[in-house]
């Protein structure tokens, strides 16, 4: 995009600034349109599953109604406890919301379409995700509330658990790449299953792994069935209950954003990001954005459909799964992969 | 420009929130002014292109461990009163530190004017690759020339978390429930509950 700008007679520094801004744009305003038809989505297929009706009022098929819930809350007023630290009781939405919208700079949308092409873009996926626990945990504190604080307390040590077999899990996928560059990733995935399936699912080695990292998701993100965070039987609304107007709907569109980064994350780790399903050249027509888009949203279909299935987890089981089994079964993959690596790649 | 812009806007922060670290009366203040510390931190390790141990700066210490130290220092309950009152008595202290840290700045300063550190062995085995990734280049020097070292680091790490764990673990004497997962998962509403169809006015026996 930087050419196209220097074709208009900037100097390069201009262009590339330009460029760098319009890229942001282009990649953040879809991603709220985006989350605002998920969430009408995701209502959706509750609504299905549970046999209601879901949003049907507002727009043809209800399509509108994230927009109306959007302008409603926006037109709440502000209510911010008087016992509540000020400052942090409105940094920590906007940090939730600001870290959502970071980690898409490196998502590759297509061979050319990725706005930061770093070399260690799985790395930076990986820490700036690791950011997300701050907006709860300083919202926790900062409401100077009970619930918000066990919330806090809860998010903080269920994201930590996670984000360990998290790790584990995307070095194996990493050492079958052998790059931490989210597009050569893609690249080398090309065929992998048989010779003709594009993605690292269709490996014995890698689809358990797949399995975990659905899971580890489903926790890193706070979705039902470990949504103990915001548990409402239990914590209200957790670290959200003294929120309200703008300041909880920067939480709640964080929150999606975040659910759709590891969708996309998903896809492009295990299922192959911009090719297509399968290594056959008409498919190659179809824009890969197109693919994408498409795994995304089956992947957020997974995780409706658990939502909707799924009872919650006690906490100590959520623990226990992520410390006792997670993390042993995520090393001991980590070998498996190295040494099938090393026996088969490296033998010589 | 915008490298020298982006060092300066990086650097000032630095500073800027460590010395808020110190100045902030609230300690999760501090610990949060820590937190932008690290992360400018790893700003500046990405402009001199080191931007692996900048991604790790932020996964561990960021993400990670500076989480915990919120956690404690949230759960704490801090007098600021008595926090206070402590200044005058251990600034001798506070001030013997700090000479040491500066002392320590100006040799540092001062080994680095002499020469670059020599990285590699001089056959050039594990000497960093040019025009390589840093992780690569991080990966063939501690896993060839600081092999010894890297694996040392590790044992004392796993003795120091062994440590940690026995001397937090106290074996309670008192009879604990504990918790079958397995038992649990396997068990089956026929397990647990029992069809029964009593005659009227019969009532049931259990």
């Amino acid at each position: 995009m930087t050419e196209f700008f220097q074709s208009l007679g900037m100097n390069y520094e201009w262009a590339w600034f330009v460029a760098t801004i319009a890229g942001i744009l282009l990649i953040a305003l879809p991603l709220m349109l985006g989350v605002a038809m998920i969430i009408y989505m995701d209502r959706k297929v509750w609504a299905a599953i549970n046999l209601r009706r879901g949003p049907n009022v507002v727009g043809p098929f209800g399509l509108l109604q994230s927009f109306a819930d959007g302008l409603k809350v926006f037109l709440q007023e502000t209510i911010i406890p008087s016992a509540a630290n000020k400052g942090l009781f409105i940094i920590a939405p906007i940090l939730t919301f600001t870290v959502a919208l970071l980690a898409w700079a490196v998502i590759p949308f297509g061979p050319e379409a990725v706005l930061a092409d770093i070399n260690v873009g799985l790395l930076y996926i990986f820490a700036v995700s690791s950011l997300g626990v701050y907006g709860v945990v300083i919202s926790g504190w900062a409401s100077n509330s009970k619930y918000p604080f066990f919330s806090a307390m809860r998010a903080s040590a269920q994201m930590i658990s996670y984000e360990v077999s998290i790790g584990f899990i995307m070095v194996c996928v990493v050492l079958w790449a052998g790059s931490f560059n989210l597009n050569e990733i893609v690249l080398a995935q090309k065929g992998h299953g048989l010779g003709f399936v594009n993605g690292y699912f269709f490996n014995i080695l890698l689809f358990p792994i797949f399995v975990m990292f659905f899971i580890s998701a489903l926790a890193e993100t706070q979705r039902v069935p470990f949504d103990l965070t915001e548990a409402e039987s239990e914590l209200v609304a957790g670290y959200q209950t003294e929120y309200s107007s703008m300041s909880f709907a920067l939480f709640w569109l964080g929150e999606y954003a975040n659910i759709l980064l590891m969708c996309a994350l998903m896809s492009i780790l295990f299922f192959g990001g911009w090719l297509p399903p399968v290594d056959w050249e008409p498919l190659y027509v179809v824009p890969g954005i197109v693919w994408l888009l498409g795994k995304i949203v089956f992947f957020f279909f997974m995780f409706s459909w658990v939502m909707a299935t799924v009872p919650r987890y006690r906490y100590d089981q959520l623990m226990r799964l992520g410390w006792k089994v997670f993390l042993p079964l995520s090393l001991f993959f980590v070998f498996a992969v190295s040494g099938w690596l090393m026996l088969t790649r490296f033998a010589a | 420009m915008i490298h020298t812009l982006a060092f300066y806007l990086f650097a000032v922060l630095v500073i800027a929130s460590g010395a808020m670290v110190v100045l902030a009366r609230n300690p999760v203040h501090s610990v949060l002014w820590l937190i932008l510390a690290f992360f400018n931190a790893a700003g500046l390790m990405v402009l001199v292109g080191a931007e692996f141990i900048a991604m790790l700066l932020v996964i561990v210490y960021v993400g990670a461990v500076a989480v915990l130290f919120l956690f404690v220092v949230m759960m704490l309950n801090i007098d600021f009163a008595e926090l206070r009152a402590g200044f005058i008595r251990n600034a001798p202290l506070g001030a013997v530190i700090a000479l040491i840290l500066l002392a320590e700045l100006v040799l540092g300063v001062g080994a680095y004017r002499v020469g670059i550190i020599e990285l590699g062995t001089p056959d050039g085995s594990a000497a960093p690759l040019l025009g390589e990734s840093n992780i690569e280049n991080i990966g063939a020097l501690l896993y060839g020339r600081y092999l010894f070292l890297f694996e040392m680091a590790g044992i004392i790490l796993l003795v120091a978390m062994i440590g940690a764990i026995v001397l937090t673990h106290r074996e309670s004497r008192a009879h604990r429930a504990h918790q079958n997962i397995g038992k649990q998962v396997a068990r089956r509403p026929d397990d647990a509950t029992e069809m029964k169809r009593p005659e009227v006015g019969q009532g049931v026996e259990l």
